[in-house]
């Protein structure tokens, strides 16, 4: 039974846990293994027709978290709703969640074969899955592809090689690729930070512009925080394999609590303002994701941070409608501020 | 590839082929000894038949008019007289070039499919039990030395197990019934050698072969192809293979050059009558014409097979084309 309100994908409690490859000799000897936590304990929804953005640094496990929604690294924990259906191993169920769920990458000059056309890149799940007869029905569903993926005239593209292209034209074509099967959900990773200035709004105008006709949600994957504000509905900040910060874009961005998220904006750049005096920078490089921390994952760098933080690890607490954030510090501010309120009344 | 570009190709080959004709020429010269010494080791021969000798091989000439008249002959087709078989070196030659593309064909293509097969299966696997297998294996492989790996294959198979013929490429003194008796005899005497130099190239392929592999498998449309849902097997079939032959081809390319050029190790010590035992032969008798002349093959054959790897990674890679160059 499909649910109303339940949630187009639902990410619950996701872990990826990826064991560290040693030396040959030492892989051999040794019994124990390193573990890296790209991804410890993710939770988040992402409705119909949605984008949400996962904004983090490089190394926070965003990546791995859209692999891992679409079952192309094995999660260690946790669960994977799609359509209030958990998104199983076995092939059968792989194969229809994959109809309607695909990956945009960020590089298009390597998500392409080189040795492919580009008409056979279109139409290879057509191909595979049998779904097309002849080849007028197989060229007609690839035009409406690259042409839906902005590629016009359609026709001129098909027997192209992919180093013939753009990169900007690349990425359409595996946007194209992407949408032949018509699917419900997309992965972005990082769509258009190869892409030049110039070519960026054009791809990005042609997702949101998916969004509104064919109601496609996004998983938008990103390390640009000004870019997922300005795409996105709802906005994650993922900080070393944690979601630090959840709630809609507006919110985070202008009343942003987690210290993570405001040290964030304060790099930001505003255009036509000239800062002044002094911005909170973070200081030093993010932990290694192989050193296990008890507590906050941000404890280290974190200017707020208590004895309770090193020790406990803060969970998601919502703190106003729909806007979430895991931190103590703020968590009992937030707590203290509605009993003053509560007491008011 | 168009017309020019082929041109240009065959005159930078032929290039290579002359520096190499040179540098080989000179090599050979600088070595200690000649064939005189050689002769006149036995303590039977006068100062007047060495002078006869000398005069009769156009040693007594100076180095280079020596340098011009090789050329000059060379140009004709003329590789000259063996000075120890005592018959033209294009003769000598071409009698040994048969059991040789025999031994080392047969071994190659071998080695090709198994190395192939054992890369792409540790590329798939890696970091499994399985990969760590074939991967000592093969690095156990290409590490082995020729020259022994022979020897112990004879002291096991001949020598123990009496299970095949020690050394040559038919029994001597045998009459045979029909041909096929004879294809029996040859296969019997072939097995050891072409399994010894299979095994050792199966270590090369394999391991080009899962570095290239693992190169290709973590490129994002391979991630994208199992992102579509499409099997393992059509991924790897359709997308990472074909991807992954480039190198191969090169390194194919270069071993057939060696086909020509003989295993001198493997048919040394399986005393095999092809090219490799030939320039052993020649090398130790400072027979120069004849070392030249394989020397030669093996130079053409290398360059010949450079060539055509070019060619054919434009057929198999769109990319190469527009490059240009």
């Amino acid at each position: 039974m499909k649910d109303a309100r339940e949630a187009l994908v639902r990410v619950d409690g996701l872990k990826v846990h990826f064991e560290i490859r040693e030396g040959f000799l030492s892989g051999l000897l040794s019994k124990e293994k390193k573990v890296v936590r790209a991804v410890d304990g993710v939770t988040f929804t992402i409705d119909r027709g949605e984008i949400l953005s996962l904004v983090g640094e490089s190394g926070s496990g965003k990546t791995t978290v859209g692999k891992a929604i679409l079952q192309l690294v094995q999660p260690t924990e946790g669960a994977v709703v799609f359509e209030g259906a958990p998104v199983s191993q076995d092939r059968e169920g792989l194969k229809a969640f994959r109809q309607n769920a695909q990956m945009v990458f960020q590089d298009p000059y390597q998500a392409l074969n080189p040795r492919h056309y580009i008409i056979d890149i279109v139409a290879e799940p057509l191909d595979v899955a049998g779904l097309v007869k002849t080849s007028e029905e197989r060229e007609q569903r690839v035009r409406e592809a690259l042409e839906q993926a902005g590629l016009t005239p359609a026709d001129d593209y098909f027997y192209r090689y992919p180093y013939e292209l753009s990169g900007g034209q690349r990425q359409r074509v595996v946007i194209a690729g992407a949408l032949i099967l018509g699917p419900r959900f997309i992965v972005a990773d990082e769509p258009v930070s190869m892409l030049d200035a110039s070519i960026r709004t054009g791809i990005l105008k042609l997702m949101i512009h998916l969004r509104d006709t064919k109601g496609i949600a996004y998983l938008f994957i990103t390390h640009d925080l000004s870019l997922a504000w300005l795409i996105s509905d709802r906005i994650a900040i993922m900080y070393l394999g944690r979601v630090m910060e959840i709630g809609t874009a507006d919110e985070i961005i202008k009343a942003g609590l987690h210290p993570y998220t405001q040290a964030l904006m304060a790099i930001m750049p505003v255009p036509g303002q000239t800062r002044e005096g002094e911005r909170p920078v973070l200081e030093g490089e993010t932990p290694n994701a192989a050193v296990e921390i008890t507590g906050c994952k941000f404890s280290s760098r974190c200017p707020r941070a208590t004895e309770r933080c090193r020790q406990e690890q803060p969970e998601l607490m919502e703190v106003a409608p729909g806007h979430s954030v895991a931190c103590f510090p703020v968590q009992e501010e937030h707590r203290s501020s509605t009993e003053h309120i509560a007491g008011n009344e | 590839m168009n017309k020019k570009r082929i041109a240009k190709k065959l005159l930078y080959a032929a290039i290579t082929i002359f520096f190499v004709l040179v540098f080989n020429y000179f090599l050979f010269r600088i070595l200690p000894g000649d064939i005189l010494s050689m002769l006149s080791r036995s303590g039977k021969t006068t100062p007047e038949m060495v002078a006869n000798i000398r005069e009769m091989y156009g040693l007594d000439l100076p180095w280079y008019q020596q340098f011009f008249v090789y050329l000059e002959n060379l140009f004709t087709g003329d590789l000259g007289t063996s000075f120890i078989y005592k018959k033209p070196v294009a003769e000598v030659i071409g009698s040994r070039i048969l059991p040789t593309v025999i031994l080392l064909g047969v071994a190659e293509v071998l080695a090709i499919v198994v190395g192939i097969i054992f890369g792409i299966v540790s590329a798939w696997k890696r970091g499994k039990a399985i990969d760590t297998g074939l991967l000592s294996t093969s690095l156990l492989l290409y590490s082995m030395p020729t020259f022994w790996l022979g020897m112990m294959l004879i002291l096991i198979f001949c020598v123990n197990l009496r299970l095949f013929p020690i050394n040559g490429m038919v029994t001597p003194g045998r009459v045979f019934a029909d041909t096929w008796a004879y294809i029996n005899d040859v296969v019997r005497h072939m097995v050891l050698p072409m399994a010894c130099m299979a095994l050792v190239m199966i270590g090369e392929y394999a391991i080009t072969m899962r570095s290239t592999m693992i190169d290709v498998l973590s490129e994002d449309y391979i991630t994208t192809a199992k992102a579509k849902g499409f099997s393992n097997g059509y991924v790897l079939r359709r997308h990472a293979m074909p991807n992954a032959m480039l190198p191969m081809i090169t390194l194919i390319a270069i071993n057939l050059g060696l086909i020509v050029g003989g295993a001198i190790q493997i048919e040394t010590v399986f005393s095999w009558p092809g090219l490799g035992n030939l320039m052993y032969g020649a090398l130790v008798n400072r027979d120069y014409p004849l070392l030249q002349g394989v020397f030669l093959l093996t130079t053409v054959t290398v360059i010949l097979a450079n060539f055509l790897s070019d060619i054919l990674y434009e057929v198999v890679d769109p990319r190469v084309k527009s490059m240009g160059g």
